[in-house]
């Protein structure tokens, strides 16, 4: 269900670049489906009631094999977490990018709306 | 011996990093330096060829830690990205002396090579898509690297498209990892051979087949690439067409598909139809364009439709159970076009740089006669023409010749009929080409046209001598085995790759 609505974000971040005619408002939507990817990444990782994966030096001692079963048993998945860590910097760096663009674009054009920015066709 | 493989990213990378601290000042330096790191790269590349390999980056173990592998497929599109990068690096030398930001621009470059060496060894589908951004990023600002008019509104086309392609992809790493619980392409793959595929994985796969179809420009999602491999310039149009979007797209696709997911049917006819939309389509718009440049690159989407066209083949034959030995022959058709379109496309665009530089303009109306004023171009322009469409000794002619036979041999009579058309328009285009640019009166506003010198020459020369010589890598047999040969066996071993990886 949660993931339903995580395609559901996707899709309306995809309506939004595909439809819109201001150069901003594709970014704004390029940035939405990105983050509704990056929102799926980390349900996917996490677990309700869960703890965070960080195994301390105290967990380890004692009877170590039951510690690590509950451990591994109730703690949120770390990778996905990683994952969106070095998205959110993919995207960042390509936002800067596009925004950039963007800016350089109005100084040459005048104008954010892309049915006036046309001089390439065919 | 080979190099340790993480060498063919850190050099790029390192490099990449060194250079605009040099500054305006030591440009000539920065130049030294870019040239010498593709050229090591060259080296390093050819001297791995044949030593397949598997490297666990910071020695940790391969479910936890990344892996990247050198096998066949990965060699052969090292080497390919090598070539064209040491041919672009050098041609820019001189090239490059029209813009005011040198080292950013040799800069971005490498970045680049980096990022297409990362994408093609990665063993992480993750991984694989963070070289592919890094790649991406790249090329988005070297295409909008001269701040005009188009270059900006082509830029920004070409980056929108892209991002949304690279949403895809991550989208549908999301779902294999949710499903596999894995990021390990072996481990995907054995997964997969044991879960079977389920919706979710049929969905990602989709989502794959329209986020790498974007970066390769096949048909249906080819909006960008017309606008945006012009307006860049010349070497790094031929970076683009030559090398980007096969390492980007056809070589991530084809890993995903053959040794990942494993060949279907259904996903071999989706090739075959995006393979053959692209050939057809690709090559009749570029028959009707004047620009130089635009032409080109029209015919950069109809030659990637022969290259999935082969691959396509060679996957229906292999879900099927046909004979392997046919389906090894189409896949060998499609890589072997692969390198070809690498080395040819690389070429063309090199000279419609130098005939853009020496007479400052791309309109085929406006030129005429340059045969007399610019000899080496036009020798190397009409060997790069020979070879694109088909014309015996060049290169291209043997890797279509293939194509034909291995349709013919999967009962694909149409098919091979396409692909024969397909040659024959090609040709009829670039004989515009040869006959507007080259041919014909001299205008009076190009009296004074002058032939490019030095470095330019050297990387034109080197490649077309590439076009003459790489019919031997098929028909030599011991060279044959040494680098194509085992690039198709990757493909052809499917899902038993990932046993490969986990025994190494």
């Amino acid at each position: 269900m949660l993931y339903a609505l995580c395609f559901l974000l996707f899709m309306i971040g995809l309506y939004c670049a595909v439809v819109k005619k201001n150069m901003v408002k594709i970014v704004i939507g390029i940035m939405v489906m990105e983050y509704a990817v990056n929102l799926l990444l980390i349900m996917l990782g996490y677990r309700l009631g869960g703890t965070a994966p960080i195994l301390g030096g105290a967990d380890a001692d004692g009877v170590t094999k039951v510690v690590a079963a509950q451990f591994l048993a109730t703690v949120v998945d770390p990778l996905p977490q990683a994952l969106v860590l070095t998205s959110i910097v993919i995207s960042l760096g390509s936002l800067a990018l596009m925004i950039s663009i963007c800016i350089r674009t109005y100084a040459k054009y005048g104008t954010f709306d892309i049915t006036e920015i046309r001089r390439l066709r065919g | 011996m080979s190099a340790p493989l993480p060498v063919f990213v850190a050099i790029p990378l390192v490099t990449a990093f060194v250079l605009p601290a040099l500054g305006a000042r030591f440009k000539s330096l920065a130049t030294f330096l870019a040239n010498l790191a593709t050229i090591a790269l060259l080296v390093l590349a050819v001297m791995s060829v044949g030593h397949p390999q598997v490297y666990q980056v910071g020695a940790w173990s391969i479910p936890l830690g990344i892996n990247l592998v050198l096998d066949g497929l990965s060699s052969l599109m090292l080497l390919a990205v090598a070539v064209v990068s040491a041919a672009a690096m050098l041609f820019s030398v001189r090239y490059t002396e029209q813009y005011t930001a040198k080292t950013k621009y040799l800069s971005l470059f490498l970045l680049m090579v980096a990022g297409m060496n990362g994408v093609v060894l990665s063993g992480d589908i993750f991984n694989l898509y963070v070289f592919l951004e890094i790649a991406s990023i790249a090329s988005y600002a070297l295409v909008g690297f001269g701040c005009e008019h188009e270059e900006l509104e082509a830029s920004f086309k070409y980056m929108v498209l892209g991002s949304i392609a690279s949403a895809f992809i991550l989208f549908g790493i999301a779902l294999v990892y949710g499903n596999t619980g894995s990021l390990n392409m072996a481990y995907i793959a054995k997964a997969i051979q044991e879960l079977g595929m389920n919706p979710g994985l049929a969905f990602a796969l989709s989502l794959f087949v329209a986020g790498f179809g974007l970066k390769a420009a096949l048909v249906p999602f080819h909006a960008w690439l017309p606008d945006a491999h012009p307006s860049a310039p010349a070497p790094i149009s031929a970076m683009l067409s030559g090398v980007l979007i096969k390492a980007l797209g056809v070589y991530a696709l084809s890993r995903l598909i053959f040794n990942v997911f494993g060949v279907s049917v259904p996903v071999s006819w989706v090739l075959i139809a995006l393979g053959v939309l692209s050939m057809v389509i690709g090559v009749f718009l570029a028959v009707g364009q004047w620009d130089f440049k635009r032409l080109l690159a029209y015919h950069s989407i109809s030659q990637m439709g022969y290259v999935v066209l082969g691959i396509g083949i060679g996957a229906l034959i292999l879900a099927r159970q046909g004979n392997p030995l046919w389906a090894s022959l189409a896949i060998l058709g499609g890589l072997f076009h692969l390198a070809n379109h690498a080395v040819f496309k690389s070429l063309l665009f090199l000279t419609s740089g130098s005939v853009e530089m020496a007479t400052g303009t791309r309109q085929l109306k406006q030129m005429g006669g340059l045969i007399e004023r610019m000899p080496y171009t036009r020798a190397s322009c009409a060997i790069a023409s020979a070879a694109i469409a088909g014309v015996p000794p060049f290169n291209g002619f043997w890797s279509k010749m293939i194509l034909v036979v291995a349709a013919v041999q999967a009962r694909l009579y149409v098919l091979a009929a396409v692909t024969v058309l397909v040659s024959l328009v090609t040709l009829l285009s670039f004989l515009k080409v040869q006959r507007y640019v080259f041919l014909g009166e001299l205008p009076e506003s190009l009296q004074n046209t002058r032939e490019n010198k030095g470095s330019m020459l050297w990387a034109m020369a080197f490649l077309a001598a590439l076009c003459l010589f790489m019919s031997l890598l098929v028909l030599v047999p011991s060279l044959r085995n040494l680098i194509l040969q085992p690039a198709v066996d990757t493909l052809l071993a499917g899902v038993g790759y990932s046993a490969t990886i986990v025994k190494l």
